[in-house]
């Protein structure tokens, strides 16, 4: 068995460890931008009394005449075509609602779901009564879900990813991770079952250590990260000192491979 | 407690893990997640601890206040315990929400310290049947992130450690009057020896096994559990059983001795950890509870 406690330690700022030269310009609600009003307005800012006031917490991006803050947390915003991923809290009359980490629950109805075997047809009462086989609280669409901040996930083409090692993985936009087996593996599943479950397991814990060092989460950020974690326990992944190992080396790696 | 909802598929997923030794996070069933621990972060009290438990975050404070004994034990001094669940531990404590789970908490408090060997009560006797220290113990619940009792009894014996009371006496004048002096010197005071202070080892039964410090995740799928205190020594001093499930005699047995090996270990890791924050001084470097 293991048991660790320690002493806390003062995390540093992110800007003091990347040794950046320019630290980001953080506002907080209320906080003046500029008095140049020759700047464009962009989100999270409004005028008042002949300054720029920043409206929410954030840094503050500049281009060229459009100033905006880039909220540092928010809830999910959703846009056209994002992938998302959700978890059903209720079964109602002709439609689910699903949580999906953003301001109000979103609606899934009857209409839209693909009914099994690929029919088209009106949804009839029948279908109505059985919705919750389809699918009941608590349901997401064998797996793991991770939660994290949806201004991490990255923008990407396709957000369904099939990691070499593996598993596969749905990063939602809305900051709903769906970690699983790849289904040509789920077929092994006497002697694969466990290298599944480990592989999953190592998965989410450097997802959560990107996480927590503010990394964008993208395909290669996760696959890089996961090799650089093989030579740790999966469990010590979530340790400090080797979770900011691990992350630097990936971040390096990535430099690397952009430049 | 605070509730998460899991699919069908999730559960069956942790509970295949539990019986692999692999859970979700990679640890094995009697594996604790990292703990955090200091003392001495709230200036205004005798003793106060903060834990960090994974997502759980704990934080007490200990204030040695004058009063009068109980009749019933007129050379002992007393503790008085008040479990606080904020609402910004979960949504689910807003308003009164909290109120039961605080309350069951204390209560749990007030069993394991019910016994004469946990605190040397009579150390904090000041004149029998007159005055004594009444130690009001304070929990605050700052975030909730599954093992509470873990947590909460782990800060209370850090807390209790670090309790300095006042040194005081008592004069009597000719008439018979008494008089309580306290020392002039702010440092002298009495400490309380916390050796045989227990703490809570939870074991969540999950599938066929149990596993040790489970996550919100974790207790969804747990249908019972066994709070067991355990002293330093592995003396279990007090065994509860909760949830809706049901136990055979023989896995609350196997649970027991699980929880007093565990328990030994998580003492002596404690007791390192609050010795070497003793010994870096006062010149340490404090982090606190705001960051």
């Amino acid at each position: 068995m293991a048991m660790e406690m320690r002493l806390p330690v003062a995390r540093k700022p992110l800007s003091e460890r990347l040794g950046r030269d320019t630290k980001k310009h953080l506002v907080v609600p209320g906080d003046t931008i500029t008095t140049d009003t020759g700047f464009m307005r962009g989100h999270g800012t409004y005028m008042g009394e002949e300054k720029l006031i920043a409206s929410v917490a954030g840094s503050v991006e500049r281009v060229n005449k459009l100033i905006c803050v880039k909220a540092l947390k928010t809830r999910y915003i959703g846009e056209v075509g994002d992938i998302v991923v959700g978890r059903i809290t209720e079964v109602q009359q002709k439609r689910w609602k699903v949580e999906t980490n953003s301001r109000l629950d979103s609606v899934l109805l009857l209409s839209s779901m693909n009914l099994p075997g690929g029919e088209l047809r009106r949804r009839s009462a029948e279908d109505e009564l059985a919705m919750r086989g389809f699918l009941q609280e608590g349901d997401l669409i064998s797996g793991v879900l991770v939660q994290v901040s949806p201004s991490l996930v990255k923008r990407q083409k396709t957000h369904f990813h099939d990691l070499p090692c593996g598993a596969s993985v749905i990063l939602g936009n809305n900051g709903f991770i769906w970690i699983y087996p790849t289904p040509e593996h789920k077929e092994e599943e006497a002697g694969g079952f466990i290298a599944n479950l480990e592989v999953i397991s190592r998965l989410r814990n450097c997802i959560i250590s990107l996480v927590t060092q503010r990394m964008m989460l993208y395909d290669t950020s996760i696959l890089y990260c996961y090799e650089a974690s093989l030579p740790h326990q999966i469990k010590d992944i979530l340790k400090p000192e080797i979770m900011e190992e691990i992350v630097m080396e990936t971040r390096q790696r990535l430099l690397e491979q952009e430049g | 407690m605070a509730s998460v909802t899991l699919s069908e598929a999730e559960k069956v997923y942790i509970v295949h893990g539990v019986q692999e030794d692999l859970r979700v996070d990679g640890r094995g069933r009697e594996d604790y997640r990292c703990v955090e621990v200091e003392t001495d972060v709230v200036s205004n009290t005798s003793g106060s601890a903060r834990v960090k438990l994974g997502h759980t975050d704990i934080l007490v404070g200990v204030k040695a206040e004058m009063g009068t004994p109980k009749l019933e034990k007129p050379n002992e001094g007393y503790l008085e315990f008040f479990v606080d669940c904020s609402a910004s531990a979960t949504p689910e404590f807003e308003g009164r929400g909290g109120d039961d789970l605080g309350t069951e908490i204390a209560n749990t408090l007030y069993r394991i310290f019910n016994n004469k060997s946990s605190v040397d009560l009579k150390t904090l006797c000041i004149s029998p049947r007159e005055h004594c220290w009444v130690l009001y113990v304070d929990v605050l619940l700052l975030e909730c992130g599954g093992n509470l009792f873990d947590a909460i009894s782990i800060a209370v014996k850090a807390a209790l450690f670090n309790t300095r009371i006042p040194r005081v006496r008592v004069l009597e004048d000719e008439e018979g009057s008494k008089d309580i002096e306290l020392s002039d010197d702010p440092y002298d005071c009495i400490r309380l020896s916390v050796e045989n202070v227990p703490c809570i080892v939870t074991l969540c039964k999950i599938g066929y096994r149990h596993v040790v410090d489970a996550t919100l995740q974790e207790e969804a799928c747990s249908l019972a559990s066994l709070l067991v205190s355990v002293t330093s020594k592995g003396v279990v001093t007090c065994m509860r059983k909760v949830g809706k499930g049901s136990l055979d005699p023989e896995s609350i047995f196997e649970m027991m001795e699980t929880g007093k090996r565990v328990g030994k270990v998580l003492h002596a890791s404690l007791q390192s950890v609050v010795h070497k924050e003793e010994s870096l001084g006062p010149k340490r470097q404090k982090v606190g509870f705001l960051g």
